[in-house]
């Protein structure tokens, strides 16, 4: 119940958000869209630990920070290579090990893993993911584990 | 104050249609199907960023930067799973990834 | 902004890249990463010429676009994994 309650909070956040106009009626509306969304979504039981993580909070926050700036390198890297793909273009297939127990812990990691460029999650079955990587950089990333225990830190499971 | 903002504004810009355009060139010119998905994922990631943020830097506190920013949220949580509904699409379907590239060492004829 | 111009023309340039890719890409699914990739630089086109136009309530157009194009891109590998687009689109589990 307190879920729902938050997801309504979110949901009129965004819907405030995208409005821009404040007069009552209009606002009415905004209520009354989000207070039956948030209904459904509780009468459809889809309101659980999967479908509304709040619990990661700040955790993920520090997470996304860290990942922005592998993106931020990865980038680089992966326009080095298509620039002069001769010298850089190494593409592999390795399988790693998620470590994380939850199936939301490894949807984040396998997720991680396609966002940053030069790596992209080819499959993804019960604990073993099948990596498709672009130059020897980005291979090693992955392979030292790195993202891996960042990603079980957020679910605090190890 | 202002000239600042726009200088950024400018650099960050030009940094985004850069990618772009190497994007673009990577798309054309990658050898197969799973290295043009990683060029692809810089439009995505880097890109949107560099070209949303400089627009935001024009806006100021604004209600136009909430929604730059959303959008920019939105497709950070996207393109992942398109990208790997795709790479496992193909992938299922038996598509075998060109593993040596184009080096130096082995090189095959087709890609002269 | 002349800035706003730039960067237009680099995301109509690499569109046109990207085009040219669909066209000739061998297997169909060449084609649908160009479409998606398209999809994520239209986005960015509806945003900068919002701009450009001294309109940015474009950005609505532009929140819409990114829905649709997701959408639409996991519906059609969905089509072209399964023939249908009935079902769920994980896939088929043995041991369940």
């Amino acid at each position: 119940m307190l879920k729902t309650l938050s997801l309504f909070l979110v949901l009129m956040a965004v819907w405030l958000l995208l409005s821009g106009i404040y007069t009552p009626l209009i606002t009415g509306f905004g209520v009354g869209s989000c207070l039956l969304s948030a209904l459904i979504a509780y009468r459809m039981d889809v309101v659980d630990r999967e479908g509304h993580p709040l619990h990661l909070g700040p955790r993920i926050i520090t997470y996304w920070a860290w990942l922005f700036v592998e993106i931020f390198k990865a980038n680089i890297d992966v326009a080095k290579c298509v620039l002069f793909p001769q010298k850089y273009l190494r593409p592999s297939i390795f399988t790693v090990t998620a470590s994380q127990k939850s199936d939301l812990g490894r949807v984040i990691y396998a997720n991680s893993i396609t966002l940053t460029p030069g790596t992209v999650t080819v499959d993804l079955d019960g604990n073993q993911v099948m990596v498709h990587s672009m130059t020897e950089v980005s291979a090693e990333g992955i392979k030292s584990g790195d993202m891996d225990r960042r990603v079980t830190k957020v679910m605090e499971e190890a | 104050m202002e000239l600042v903002l726009d200088i950024a504004t400018w650099i960050l810009m030009l940094a985004g249609s850069l990618l772009l355009l190497i994007t673009g060139y990577g798309l054309l010119r990658l050898p197969d199907l799973y290295t043009r998905i990683h060029a692809g994922g810089m439009a995505d990631t880097l890109a949107t960023f560099l070209i949303f943020i400089g627009l935001a830097l024009q806006s100021g506190f604004t209600l136009v930067t909430a929604k730059l920013l959303l959008v920019l949220v939105f497709v950070f949580f996207t393109s992942p799973t398109s990208s790997y509904a795709l790479a496992q699409a193909s992938f299922v379907a038996g598509l075998k990834p060109k593993l040596d590239g184009f080096g130096p060492v082995k090189k095959t004829d087709d890609d002269a | 902004m002349t800035i706003y111009a730039i960067a237009a023309i680099a995301i109509l340039v690499s569109i046109a890249l990207a085009l040219t890719r669909a066209i000739i890409g061998p297997t169909s699914y060449d084609r649908i990463l160009s479409v998606n990739a398209i999809g994520t630089k239209t986005v960015l086109l509806i945003g900068v010429m919002g701009f450009l136009g001294g309109r940015p309530d474009f950005l609505d157009l532009a929140l819409v676009y990114a829905l649709v194009n997701f959408i639409g891109t996991l519906a059609v590998l969905k089509y072209f994994k399964f023939g249908t687009l009935r079902g769920t689109l994980s896939k088929p589990r043995d041991n369940a």
